[in-house]
């Protein structure tokens, strides 16, 4: 169970200014639930998440996670969660098991629990007969499976996941989920994780939405898909700026762009649409009629894509040192 | 901080053991390393040692048998390490880089068991590098007994520890393994040069033996040489104090300085 009540963290930047990177966030977690923190970078989602994992202490406010404050008590609250980092995080020289034993001494298991929980976290992520391997032989997805499997060594009660499936194949990904929705059912752990992936926070039991240090949305993906309303017009014209201005102008509607096309809501966009083709003055390459969607939600609350060009170029920097060290 | 001391303690001891056997361990697994770091200074001594004592006429104190070989010979053992304790230290910044270092700040364990941790790790490998060293000595002349092998051990976790230490408080200012040669130029050269490891401190111009006398390694080094020649130019009180106390600077700044870091 996480609760975070008002919390706040401002950084002195070189010449004396503060900025303030978290500006008071307060959300409540339940046990078994999967939380999904969404926010496109630089929004406060890593502030937030080393906070509560007692990497950074709050400027003001406080967390409590599974019943222990974080600024009072930070090894009880390390002791009990998980982690999986944005970045890789593993020891390549040394073997998955030796991984993992590192992992559990210095979570001061004891020898019987460790040998245990290294046999039932490694047949979870089904990398038991790579056991004896070192790290560095193993492909980007084995890795993340492994740094999931390091994280629940020690059985926290909440599992933290930064970015757990970017730079993996669509394949890893849908794995990985697998895996977390059968810990949520069969071990009733917490998950708190955070993703660019909007396809992805569809897994999520609930989501908040952070942008420039605040929460602007928190709810089910159903609750906040329905802040969006009926339908998406999705459209591709020719000239999209005036395909854009037309449709302000003759229906009024707000119209957002995203990448080669533009797009606006409607109420009841099948009917919508045939009206709406006859009366446009301009040439339509492509029009599609679509229920709204997180990456639409996002949109509307924050003005952009979450995954705007610059994330996408940071990704595949990732995802090219992940195969670099893999290779 | 937790409220069960001795319970954290207990963490904190088990934590420190767990980082210093990952070093341990991936010292021994690294054999190309082990063979590269024992091969370095056997040049050093066969090649370098042999051409200057026949080129030159160079007097050393201690008894007539005492050649040039000799003489440096437990200076290159101090050379070993210095180079082993200070490359293990700045590890740190390597698994910093490949993130690893972020599952050790998560841990459950405080940052001056962390630190303790890699100190001694960083001083068992040295000392082992060190041990690997004690092969060359019927080459060079030098007769071991297992008596002066017992003191020579713990003489060099001593000179190790300290200077893993001062290898932890300079990964504190690297930003990347790039920063490694710049570490390697203006510290650990310099400190091997300035150690008397490859000639007697006695006839040194006046700046020079200044800068020899403020060098901790000169007394490290004269500690070892007193144990496996018995030549010395300190009293053995003024090595063990200098050395003991260099290190327990460093390792007082090595543990501030991982307390004080933010994740």
């Amino acid at each position: 169970m996480i609760i975070a009540e008002d919390l706040w963290k401002e950084f002195k930047v070189k010449g004396g200014a503060a900025v303030t990177a978290v500006k008071g966030v307060s959300f409540h977690v339940p046990r078994g639930e999967i939380f999904g923190f969404l926010g496109p970078n630089g929004a406060g989602k890593t502030t937030t998440i080393n906070i509560l994992c007692t990497l950074m202490r709050p400027t003001r406010g406080r967390a409590i996670l599974n019943g222990w404050d974080v600024t009072e008590h930070p090894h009880r609250v390390r002791r009990s969660i998980g982690l999986v980092f944005q970045d890789p995080s593993l020891d390549e020289r040394l073997t998955a098991r030796e991984n993992l034993e590192f992992h559990g001494m210095i979570y001061g298991m004891p020898g019987q629990r460790r040998r245990s929980q290294i046999d039932k976290v490694l047949s979870m992520v089904e990398l038991e007969k790579r056991k004896d391997d070192l790290v560095k032989t193993f492909s980007g997805g084995m890795k993340r499976r492994l740094e999931i499997a390091r994280g629940l060594m020690h059985q926290p009660g909440i599992l933290f996941l930064d970015e757990p499936t970017l730079g993996l194949d669509p394949q890893t990904r849908s794995h990985i989920w697998d895996y977390l929705h059968r810990l949520r059912e069969e071990e009733q752990i917490t998950i708190f994780l955070t993703t660019h992936y909007m396809d992805e926070a569809e897994n999520c039991s609930a989501i908040v939405i952070i942008d420039h240090g605040e929460i602007i949305a928190l709810g089910t993906p159903e609750e906040l898909k329905e802040k969006v309303g009926g339908d998406i017009i999705c459209l591709k014209a020719d000239d999209n700026r005036s395909a854009a201005e037309f449709v302000k102008r003759v229906y009024g509607h707000e119209v957002t762009a995203a990448g080669d096309s533009i797009s606006f809501e409607v109420e009841r966009g099948e009917e919508f649409l045939p009206s709406f083709i006859k009366s446009t003055d301009f040439e339509i390459n492509s029009i599609g009629v679509r229920r709204p969607t997180l990456e639409d939600v996002f949109l509307k609350l924050t003005g952009h894509a979450i995954r705007e060009e610059s994330v996408d170029s940071m990704e595949s920097m990732r995802a090219h040192v992940r195969m670099r060290r893999h290779g | 901080m937790d409220e069960r001391p001795l319970m954290n303690l207990s963490h904190d001891l088990m934590g420190m053991y767990t980082i210093w056997l990952r070093d341990v361990r991936r010292f021994f697994r690294d054999k190309a390393r082990i063979a590269g770091a024992t091969i370095q200074p056997a040049l050093f001594l066969v090649f370098l040692g042999t051409g200057l004592s026949r080129g030159l006429a160079i007097s050393f104190p201690g008894n007539d048998r005492t050649g040039y070989l000799t003489f440096i010979y437990p200076g290159i053992i101090g050379m070993s390490i210095l180079f082993t304790a200070v490359f293990s230290a700045i590890s740190i910044v390597w698994d910093r880089e490949v993130g690893f270092l972020k599952e050790v700040m998560v841990a459950p364990v405080s940052r001056w068991a962390v630190a303790l941790g890699k100190a001694m790790g960083g001083s068992t490998v040295a000392m082992f590098q060190g041990a690997l060293m004690l092969i060359f000595a019927p080459f060079v002349g030098v007769k071991l007994g297992i008596g002066t092998i017992l003191i020579l051990i713990p003489l060099m976790l001593f000179v190790g520890l300290s200077l893993t230490s001062m290898g932890i408080v300079a990964a504190a200012y690297m930003n990347s393994m790039q920063g490694f040669t710049v570490i390697m130029n203006f510290l650990m050269l310099p400190m091997f040069f300035l150690s008397g490891a490859m000639f007697p401190i006695e006839k040194l111009p006046f700046w020079m033996g200044i800068l020899v006398r403020i060098n901790p390694l000169t007394y490290g080094v004269d500690l070892l040489r007193s144990a496996t020649i018995t030549v010395n130019h300190f009293p053995l009180l003024m090595d063990i104090g200098v050395v003991g106390g260099f290190g327990c600077i460093m390792t007082l700044l090595a543990v501030i300085i991982f307390s004080r870091q933010e994740g």
